[in-house]
């Protein structure tokens, strides 16, 4: 004899997160603390944190498809994430409820700190904001270079591959062709490369 | 006034496009563009306005919005983050419906593929173009050098390091 299912045990209270209702304003507000919290980059740690741990809107899969998704699509990564997301439970308004959220308070603190920058500049009491900015400037680079080097070691396979990622950074870096051309020529020798060494 | 907010609107609206790899990829024609051919800025400028966007919470792409409002106050910031990511988040909405239907097809992955070593070239060719465009004195290539090893290598938090950058070079004097 068959029992009905015991709506306690189901589903299991440990293995899956706590699922809340994506509202529109349940999307909006956690973007909001996602956009806060993402302080010195690292954007996308902090969004599966919040839709994947904290609020169960999605699996792992589901995120990382949307990862890989957002960094295929031309554009800063963690905002075509952000869209994507709203866009897959809530439709339109939903990845408008995301992308808000996102970009208001980052963008309100942006433009308070560049009128600050403005404003300072040239005014006394300015020569130590010149070399503080120098110095933030220096790191930021070196952020950049560092983040290279991280996903170069996760995720360059293979001579070709290493070739590829040269001769972009020589082409752009050292000889100063434009992204356009250089993306133009080595769009097709990558996916050719990917090809030629057979099944994904 | 209009011809300048167009131009904002085409410049970043036409890199938006480029971006393939996260907005980092398009920070050289940035520059090169704003800096070298339309002079709406120095390039020490343009390496604050870079260092301010990275310290600061969101994208780093948020630069076009200190651009925008040097250029042309609060309607060029608004105008530059339209341009920058309105027609990106249209496209990624019509892709994300595309790839849906694709499922696990062989050429979703080859192009994933094809895409990753590009996008990790555009990277490095960044801080390459910035650490180029600025004139960097000897402390500030060791700051660049230290804090590339440091964050490639070790699990320092970027916000201590900007902060540690930026008190190096007060102390050394610029």
């Amino acid at each position: 004899m068959a029992l009905p299912p015991d709506p306690a045990s189901s589903p299991p209270p440990s293995a899956t997160p706590p699922t809340q209702p994506a509202t529109l304003v349940a999307l909006f507000l956690g973007f909001l603390s996602i956009g806060m919290m993402s302080f010195g980059g690292g954007l996308a740690a902090w969004i599966r944190r919040e839709v994947v741990q904290r609020r169960g809107w999605m699996d792992d899969p589901q995120f990382l498809t949307g990862y890989a998704l957002s960094q295929l699509v031309p554009g800063a990564t963690n905002v075509n994430l952000a869209v994507f997301i709203g866009a897959q439970l809530r439709g339109v308004p939903g990845a408008l409820a995301t992308l808000a959220g996102l970009m208001l308070l980052p963008v309100a603190l942006i433009l308070l700190a560049g009128g600050m920058y403005l404003r300072v500049q040239g005014a006394p009491g300015y020569g130590w904001v010149a070399p503080m900015l120098a110095g933030m400037g220096a790191v930021a680079i070196g952020l950049n270079l560092a983040t290279g080097v991280r996903l170069a070691r996760r995720n360059l396979r293979g001579i070709a591959a290493g070739m590829v990622t040269l001769a972009t950074t020589v082409g752009i870096a050292v000889l100063q062709i434009s992204l356009l051309k250089v993306l133009l020529v080595m769009l097709p020798v990558s996916l050719g490369l990917s090809l030629w060494r057979g099944r994904a | 006034m209009v011809p300048v907010l167009l131009r904002l609107a085409l410049l970043f609206g036409g890199l938006s496009l480029l971006a393939f790899g996260g907005g980092a990829g398009v920070i050289p024609d940035m520059q090169r563009i704003t800096v070298d051919r339309y002079h709406w800025l120095t390039a020490p400028e343009f390496l604050a306005f870079f260092a301010i966007s990275r310290a600061a919470p969101g994208p780093g792409s948020l630069i076009v919005v200190l651009i925008g409002q040097k250029v042309a106050g609060l309607a060029g910031a608004a105008v530059a983050v339209l341009a920058m990511f309105g027609p990106t988040c249209v496209l990624v909405y019509a892709v994300a419906r595309v790839w849906h239907r694709a499922g696990g097809a062989a050429w979703r992955l080859h192009v994933e593929r094809a895409l990753a070593p590009i996008a990790i070239g555009l990277t490095f060719a960044t801080g390459l173009t910035l650490l180029r465009g600025t004139e960097h004195g000897w402390v500030a290539y060791a700051v660049t050098v230290v804090s590339a090893g440091l964050l490639s290598f070790t699990e320092l938090n970027p916000l201590v390091a900007l902060a540690g950058g930026a008190v190096t070079l007060v102390l050394a004097g610029g």
